[in-house]
C-alpha cells in the first residue's frame, strides 16, 4: 500500500485531517514528527496547516529548519510529490521549494470560509485527478494568505503553468493574480491556502451539490498522487 | 524592515492612532523588527559578516523584507 507521511511540527493543527484524508483516498498515513531527521521511505509527503510555532519569526520560517524538513527538501529535489496546505505551503516557500511568500490578509482579518478554486493545472502529482478548469469548493481558514512575489516570478510562474490554483468568485486575502496555489517546475511539489482535507468525507465537508455538507472535492488531491505514484 | 511595497498592518494601525494621540505630523508609519544578538568576547568583523548572513537568510525573507542595519552596540 502507497504510504504518505503526515508532518507534525509543534503547533500543527491539521494532521489528523490530513491523515485520515490520505485514509480515505486509500493509502496509509505515516505521521513523521519534525524532530525526527527520517521519511520511513514513505511515498509522498503532506506538509498539514496549523501555527507551527506560533508562526514566531515568520509564518513557516522556524519549521524551515526542523531536521524532517532537510529530508523533505532533498527528496523533493529527487521528485518526492510534497503538498503543503496552508502552514504547509508557508513552510515550503520559507524551506525555497516553492517562491514568494504569504503576508496578512489585505482586508487584516482572518477568514474562515468555504472558497471555489479553479484547479488550472492538473498534470501536476496533487492534481492529475482533476479536470483541467475545474470548479472545486474547499474550506480556507487562514490569517497569513496573500500571496505575495515579485511581478518577474508572477510572470514566470503564469508562463510555466505553474499558477495549479486561483480563487474564484472572491479574492479572500487579496493575493497577487488571485493565486490559491502553485506548483514547482516539475510539478511534485505543490502549495496552497485552502484545505482539500477538510472536504474528503460526505457529512463533514463543505455544502455540496447533493446538500449540506456533502462535498468531497478535496479527496482527489490524496487519490491524484496515489495515481501519480502508480503511473 | 517590511519592504515598501508590502502591506504593513501594524505600521497602519500605529499611524491611524498616532493623530488620536496629538502627534499629527507623521504622514505614515512602517514597523519593522530589531533583533539582539549577543556573543562572548569581542565583537570581530567575522561575527558581523555572520550576522547579516543570519539577518538575510534567517531572520529576514528577501521576498517580503530588507536588512536595513547591522552594527555592532555595546550599550546593551
Amino acid at each position: 500500500m502507497t504510504r504518505v507521511g503526515v508532518v507534525t511540527f509543534p503547533g500543527t493543527l491539521d494532521d489528523r485531517d490530513a491523515a485520515r484524508a490520505v485514509r480515505l483516498a486509500g493509502a496509509e498515513p505515516v505521521s513523521l514528527w519534525h524532530g525526527d531527521a527520517d521519511l520511513h521511505g514513505v511515498d509522498a509527503v503532506v506538509l498539514p496547516g496549523g501555527f507551527s510555532y506560533g508562526d514566531y519569526l515568520r509564518a513557516g520560517a522556524i519549521s524551515r529548519f526542523a531536521p524532517v524538513m532537510g529530508e523533505i527538501v532533498d527528496a523533493a529535489n529527487k521528485g518526492l510529490p510534497v503538498l503543503g496546505i496552508c502552514n504547509g505551503f508557508q513552510v515550503l516557500t520559507e524551506a525555497h521549494l516553492l517562491p514568494g511568500s504569504m503576508i496578512k490578509n489585505d482586508h487584516l482579518h482572518f477568514v474562515c470560509r468555504e472558497q471555489v478554486l479553479s484547479v488550472d493545472n492538473v498534470d501536476t502529482a496533487w492534481t492529475r485527478d482533476y479536470t483541467a478548469g475545474e470548479h472545486i469548493t474547499i474550506p480556507l481558514k487562514n490569517q497569513d494568505g496573500q500571496y505575495v512575489a515579485d511581478e518577474h516570478t508572477l510572470d514566470e510562474l503564469e508562463g510555466e503553468g505553474r499558477v495549479v490554483f486561483r480563487y474564484q468568485g472572491w479574492n479572500p486575502n487579496g493575493s497577487r493574480r488571485g493565486i490559491a496555489g502553485i506548483s514547482n517546475a516539475a510539478g511534485n511539489v505543490v502549495g496552497l491556502m485552502p484545505h482539500p482535507e477538510h472536504a474528503v468525507e460526505p457529512g463533514f465537508g463543505p455544502d455540496g451539490a447533493k446538500g449540506p455538507r456533502t462535498g468531497t472535492d478535496g479527496l482527489r488531491f490524496f487519490t491524484s498522487v496515489l495515481t501519480a505514484l502508480v503511473g | 524592515m517590511p519592504k515598501p511595497e508590502i502591506l504593513d498592518p501594524q505600521g497602519k494601525a500605529v499611524a491611524g492612532a498616532l493623530p488620536r494621540l496629538g502627534f499629527g505630523q507623521f504622514a505614515s508609519v512602517r514597523q519593522g523588527k530589531r533583533f539582539e544578538l549577543e556573543v562572548d568576547g569581542p565583537v570581530t568583523d567575522e561575527i558581523l559578516a555572520a550576522a547579516r548572513e543570519a539577518g538575510e537568510h534567517v531572520l529576514s525573507n528577501p521576498v517580503i523584507e530588507d536588512v536595513v542595519a547591522v552594527y555592532e552596540d555595546t550599550q546593551a
